[in-house]
């Protein structure tokens, strides 16, 4: 599995040290004498690998670690310990071949220069990244026509809505079609249907190019709909590194049961079966504990008069929170699921 | 040297077009670095006539090229990079300058460039107006006029690289405007934008000799009026060629430990 792996961490952690200092005048004074320190550790001893194409979703509350890992895979920051190569470079040597095969996106971070039109921002990046003329022109045709960003190329960045603007960083993000990406919200604050269309031309570019990504977001659709792997860390460590659907086995305590009812519950209490979440004309759906399952099942099937009954693991969303909800136990690397090698 | 051809041209290109955005604030700027000058100008014109006419080996007419060849080389050499770190770093827009491919001075060095052309169209007939007007004469040498373009490059060279390298202690602090202003002032002395350097002390003279910033400014100036001989031009180049290495070296060092320190707190 190492050899084809694009992205390989291992035991990589980060402490910043940050200034403290309490609130008031004495304190500020003191603290010009004094300087209180504390070290934060944002990223604790975490490893995984990615393998060449693989889209990977990189979960975690706010806070958690992910945009420091994304910035030491991008080689804007270096790790206080630990290593990790990406296509072979150690990254925060910042290697001039390395920045011209990867790409990085923040949401709220911008390359377009503010005051001149998009096109100029990308002909500056054609220049940079040394760009040939006929592959430029090809990859702002393709950009433009899966992006949509025929009418906008013309028009200075500060006459874009959040939406365009995000669609054009992409684009301009691209263009030197890196094989690594790393997209850090990249549909933060968009609408539905924006997020739908970047979510569809990150899948598009991946099938294209073989590009490797991995992902941060918030929105749970994203990750849905893009990654079938995912990495989840919280407080700093690695908690769960394998398949999305595997995630709710492993860490949603409940299973959602839907019944539908012939005829009503016939009087009988529904909340002796389970938690009650919802109940509407015979249709009735109850969160019940995992190890349950089977035997409340086995229940709701002698004692109701049922006419369907699905058992589902909850929202994802749910889990996710569920997730973050808790304190961190993390897991042994050796412990991960992680999916099998190619 | 020539894979970097379409690189500036492209830099080049786009400071162009952002300045064309910018024709006010670029005017604002610009009648900054006409004031200043122009103020010494006049003030050292009127000590001069009242002292019939000439203080310190320098006649009245001395003063007004003295302050207009101030003025313009001035404002060929001059950076603003000190106060533009401190907003990139703040606003994290250094983060996206070292994600590219390319060291980050060539963009500033393009951009600078960039800004003295546009100007120009408008330095220029106003370098010409004030002649004019002040009845200035000036008879220039031809060996100086020949000296004087690498003299000016040098002098923007080691200006560049010293205030681009200052400019880093903004990895380590963002309250820099402190030091700026001290840097200014400190200049203002020993680079002879107040006041020709012969008209100074002689342990300030013989300071502005030691330091970068006589070689940025003076001395350019003083040649431009034919007060430097051949022996004086040759030690000042080897000056700016000392400075200008010197500045090379503590921009390395200083960009390496910067960059360290902005990758160890948080980019």
């Amino acid at each position: 599995m190492e050899q084809d792996s694009v992205i390989h961490i291992d035991q990589l952690s980060k402490v910043y040290t940050v200034n403290e200092r309490e609130a008031g005048l004495v304190a500020a004074m003191r603290s010009l004498v004094k300087r209180k320190t504390r070290a934060v550790q944002a990223v604790d001893s975490i490893s995984f690998s990615v393998n060449e194409g693989e889209i990977v979703g990189f979960l975690g509350p706010n806070g958690a670690g992910k945009t420091t890992t994304l910035k030491m895979l991008s080689g804007l920051l270096h790790p206080t310990a630990g290593s990790a190569t990406v296509l072979g470079f150690r990254p925060w040597e910042r290697n001039r071949d390395y920045l011209r095969r990867m790409t990085l996106v923040m949401g709220q971070r911008n390359q377009l220069l503010w005051d001149i039109p998009v096109i100029d921002t990308f002909e500056l990046n054609r220049a940079v990244y040394r760009i040939p003329e006929p592959q430029f022109r090809l990859g702002v045709d393709e950009l433009t026509d899966l992006l949509d960003l025929e009418p906008l190329l013309q028009k200075p960045t500060r006459n874009l809505s959040l939406g365009e603007r995000m669609k054009c960083e992409i684009a301009a993000a691209l263009l030197h079609r890196p094989s690594v990406l790393f997209l850090d919200e990249p549909t933060i604050g968009l609408d539905v249907t924006m997020q739908r269309r970047i979510r569809q031309f990150i899948t598009d570019y991946n099938m294209r190019t073989g590009a490797t990504v991995l992902l941060t977001s918030h929105y749970m659709a994203d990750v849905e709909a893009l990654c079938k792997r995912v990495i989840v860390i919280h407080h700093g460590k690695l908690l769960y590194d394998g398949e999305l659907t595997g995630l709710a086995d492993r860490f949603a305590p409940f299973k959602t049961v839907e019944v539908e009812l012939h005829n009503g519950a016939g009087g009988q209490p529904l909340a002796q079966y389970g938690e009650l979440m919802a109940h509407s004309e015979g249709r009735v759906t109850l969160r019940i504990p995992k190890a349950e399952t089977a035997s409340v099942t086995g229940r709701l099937l002698a004692e109701l008069e049922v006419s369907d009954l699905t058992v589902q693991d909850p929202p994802i969303e749910d889990v996710i929170e569920h997730v973050f909800s808790q304190s961190p136990t993390p897991l042994d690397n050796s412990d991960s699921q992680r999916p099998p090698s190619e | 040297m020539f894979a970097y051809y379409p690189i500036y041209k492209g830099y080049f290109r786009t400071a162009l077009m952002v300045q064309f955005q910018y024709r006010i604030a670029m005017l604002i700027w610009l009648l900054g670095g006409i004031i200043e000058p122009l103020m010494y100008l006049v003030v050292w014109r009127t000590v001069s006539e009242q002292q019939g006419g000439s203080v310190g080996g320098y006649e009245t007419n001395d003063f007004v090229v003295y302050f207009i060849a101030m003025m313009m080389v001035s404002h060929a050499t001059f950076t603003w990079i000190m106060w533009e770190y401190v907003y990139r770093i703040r606003m994290g827009l250094f983060s996206v300058m070292l994600l590219k491919p390319i060291h980050p001075i060539h963009s500033d060095i393009a951009d600078n460039i960039g800004y003295k052309f546009l100007t120009l169209t408008v330095m220029g007939p106003l370098t010409l107006l004030l002649a004019w007007f002040f009845e200035a004469t000036w008879q220039p040498l031809p060996w100086t006029l020949a000296a004087f373009v690498p003299v000016l490059i040098l002098a923007f060279l080691m200006r560049f690289y010293w205030e681009w390298s200052l400019a880093m202690v903004a990895f380590w602090t963002t309250r820099i405007d402190a030091m700026n202003q001290a840097y200014i002032v400190v200049g203002l002395f020993f680079s002879g934008k107040l006041a020709p350097l012969s008209l100074f002390p002689e342990i300030v003279q013989r300071a502005a000799d030691i330091l970068p910033f006589r070689w940025m400014l003076a001395f350019p100036v003083e040649l431009l009026l034919g007060r430097i001989t051949p022996r004086e031009l040759l030690i000042g180049i080897g000056a700016q060629l000392f400075w200008l290495l010197a500045g090379y070296l503590f921009m390395q060092f200083i960009y390496r430990a910067g960059i360290k320190r902005y990758a160890a707190f948080g980019a």
